[in-house]
């Protein structure tokens, strides 16, 4: 790419401190391990596996929520050097922001749409005067698909889909770089996941906003995806661009991911990969390669030690040292 | 939407106040309370012109006397006298003036101050919670009455006082409500949302996170201001609170008690009129957190 990446992230990781009881040692999470990855202005980069992953801890880091126990993270150019509790900078806090899943927790139920759109400029836009800042809610929320006279009506109001257009257009005002989308249409029905999902790519269009997408919703990654991360136990597994991540997926997770996923095809015909087992828990991890006690390809080997990311071409890199074997495999099981 | 009579602009002061009254006059019980509770206002406010007689004259003439259905009742004293003579209508009116302002101080001062350690506790977490909720524990350890006493003991028996003392016993219970309603909202993702947009510690708490608690904050503040009626009629009759002759309810309650079998009045219209009061102010708080709810708006 030769534009320059308006977010990257290098090694980060996001450990929690669980405090022993009595009878119990303090114990170390580690949420998110190791992750890289650069995000570029007008892209999305889909982050992608099961509940309990961190892919949520990913998108509390990147929003400076928390900060990284280790790693690098540049926003716009700046470093992120974040302690324990500390606020982020103004000017870097601007740069991101979040859409929760959940769109009837994400709207203050006290508030009206335009007082709670208004709430961003008021705080970071001191210059502006009351009118201005009405102007601009009701523009964003035209902007949105949303009529003027929402504006005066309260959250509960109004539908999922309607919420979460008002979550993007409080996301907005502040004109962000980069949107982090933490599962944003997982909790709507499919016609409105639909709507929300154009709205979400017209936008990107119009202001050239790089999103973070943080879904379990494999279809639609596919279709809004530039690349995409599959995470498993809190550390990249695979990573590439989106669509020879999903053409050819090398890591057995990623397959096991992928095959599960049903396809609109009554002749098709597919042996599935299945899972054994749950993910290991997060206060015992096994040894080696945490996926190894699940995986069908696992041998003495995988136990021994955590494979690091590798590229396999220059677009894709797999943390898995049976890379050949896998694609071998999958490519005689399709 | 609300606005039926007054068509304002949606926005305005004026609307708000406009979908306001017409969600705080759709349950009937919050009116009957409202009205109530002016008509008392309005009874304690003009006291020297409704009062049939001073509160303090004692009429040697006339002890005891009974209610004015009664056969030996008078038309001068139409809820009777008291054991020294005293017109217990006009000691209503005028208590009204004591007990109404007494408590309203009470609440105001432990919600105050309730709401801001709750706040701080719910918010910060921490050694900031932990210590604001021992000392709260410890408060609620004691005997209320007993705390109460002490205090006022300890600041010199007086009205003032009184109230500081009760306000105080009233505290822990305003701390640990807020404190657990703010527990609850305070991760949920509008208040993330809020602080990403730039919002300080001081506007995430009382912006953002007091509106969403007030609910059960005001049914307790009804619920406290009849407790705080009965707190000052108790610390009356210990004789650390209202001095007599201050015709305050409590303190009529209490000095009245011996005569609970001969002079039934003497008891009952003290009693019934905190009752009532009490009662009214609750519905109006019900009626009044339904209203301030937009959950319960009907758009």
């Amino acid at each position: 790419m030769s534009r320059d990446a308006v977010l990257s992230a290098v090694n980060l990781t996001r450990h929690y401190q669980i405090k022993g009881g009595p009878f119990s040692k303090p114990a170390t999470v580690k949420a998110l391990n190791e992750a890289t990855f650069e995000l570029y202005p007008g892209q999305t980069l889909a982050v992608v596996g099961e509940s309990g992953c961190g892919k949520s801890t990913l998108a509390r880091v990147l929003t400076m929520i928390e900060p990284p126990t280790s790693g690098k993270l540049t926003i716009s150019g700046h470093e992120v050097s974040l302690k324990e509790g500390q606020r982020p900078p103004a000017a870097l806090r601007r740069e991101v922001q979040i859409i929760f899943q959940n769109p009837y927790g994400s709207l203050n139920p006290r508030k009206t749409v335009a007082t709670m759109l208004e709430e961003p400029l008021k705080l970071n836009r001191k210059e502006m005067s009351a009118a201005e800042r009405r102007q601009a809610a009701l523009d964003m929320i035209a902007k949105v698909g949303l009529r003027p006279e929402h504006a005066d009506r309260y959250p509960h109001m109004f539908s999922g889909g309607q919420r979460q257009r008002i979550a993007i257009a409080r996301a907005l005002m502040l004109n962000p770089k980069i949107l982090v989308l933490d599962e944003p249409v997982s909790a709507l029905d499919l016609s409105i996941q639909a709507q929300v999902l154009n709205l979400l790519a017209d936008l990107q269009d119009e202001f050239g906003l790089a999103y973070v997408f943080i879904s379990h919703d494999l279809s639609v990654v596919r279709r809004i995806a530039d690349d995409v991360i599959v995470m498993y136990f809190g550390q990249p597994v695979e990573t590439g661009p989106a669509e020879e991540v999903f053409t050819t997926p090398r890591h057995p997770y990623t397959q096991a991911l992928f095959s599960a996923t049903p396809v609109a095809d009554p002749n098709r015909r597919r042996e599935r990969v299945h899972l054994k087992g749950e993910p290991p828990s997060p206060l015992a991890p096994p040894p080696g390669c945490p996926f190894a006690p699940r995986c069908h390809l696992a041998t003495e080997a995988c136990t021994q030690a955590d494979p690091p990311l590798d590229s396999v071409n220059d677009r894709v890199k797999v943390a898995c040292i049976h890379v050949d074997q896998a694609v071998a495999k999958y490519a005689r099981a399709g | 939407m609300a606005a039926i009579s007054t068509p304002a602009a949606p926005g305005t002061f004026r609307y708000q106040l406009a979908s306001f009254w017409s969600d705080f006059s759709a349950s009937r019980g919050a009116l009957v309370g409202l009205i109530f509770i002016v008509l008392i206002l309005l009874v304690a406010l003009f006291a020297p012109w409704v009062a049939p007689h001073d509160p303090a004259m004692q009429d040697r003439s006339a002890l005891l006397v009974p209610p004015v259905w009664h056969a030996e009742g008078s038309w001068d004293y139409l809820l009777g006298t008291d054991a020294v003579g005293r017109d217990i209508l006009s000691r209503l009116i005028y208590g009204a003036r004591y007990s109404l302002s007494i408590s309203a101080m009470v609440v105001i001062i432990s919600m105050g101050a309730g709401i801001f350690l709750g706040l701080l506790a719910g918010y910060f977490r921490g050694w900031i919670e932990t210590v604001i909720t021992r000392v709260m524990d410890v408060v609620l350890a004691f005997p209320s009455l007993l705390l109460a006493l002490g205090l006022v003991a300890i600041l010199s028996p007086g009205l003032t006082s009184a109230m500081i003392a009760i306000a105080m016993v009233q505290l822990p219970y305003f701390v640990r409500l807020t404190r657990a309603a703010v527990i609850g909202e305070k991760n949920r993702e509008y208040v993330i949302a809020s602080r990403l947009s730039g919002a300080g510690h001081l506007r995430l708490m009382f912006n953002t996170l007091l509106p969403n608690c007030m609910a059960p904050l005001i049914v307790q503040a009804t619920l406290s201001f009849s407790t705080a009626i009965l707190d000052i009629a108790a610390l009356g009759f210990l004789g650390m609170g209202v001095q007599p002759p201050t015709p305050e309810w409590g303190a009529m309650l209490a000095n009245a008690r011996e005569f609970m079998g001969s002079a039934y009045w003497a008891v009952t219209f003290p009693g019934l009129i905190i009752l009532l009061t009490v009662l009214m102010i609750n519905l109006m708080g019900d009626g009044l957190r339904d209203a301030l709810d937009p959950k319960m708006k009907r758009s």
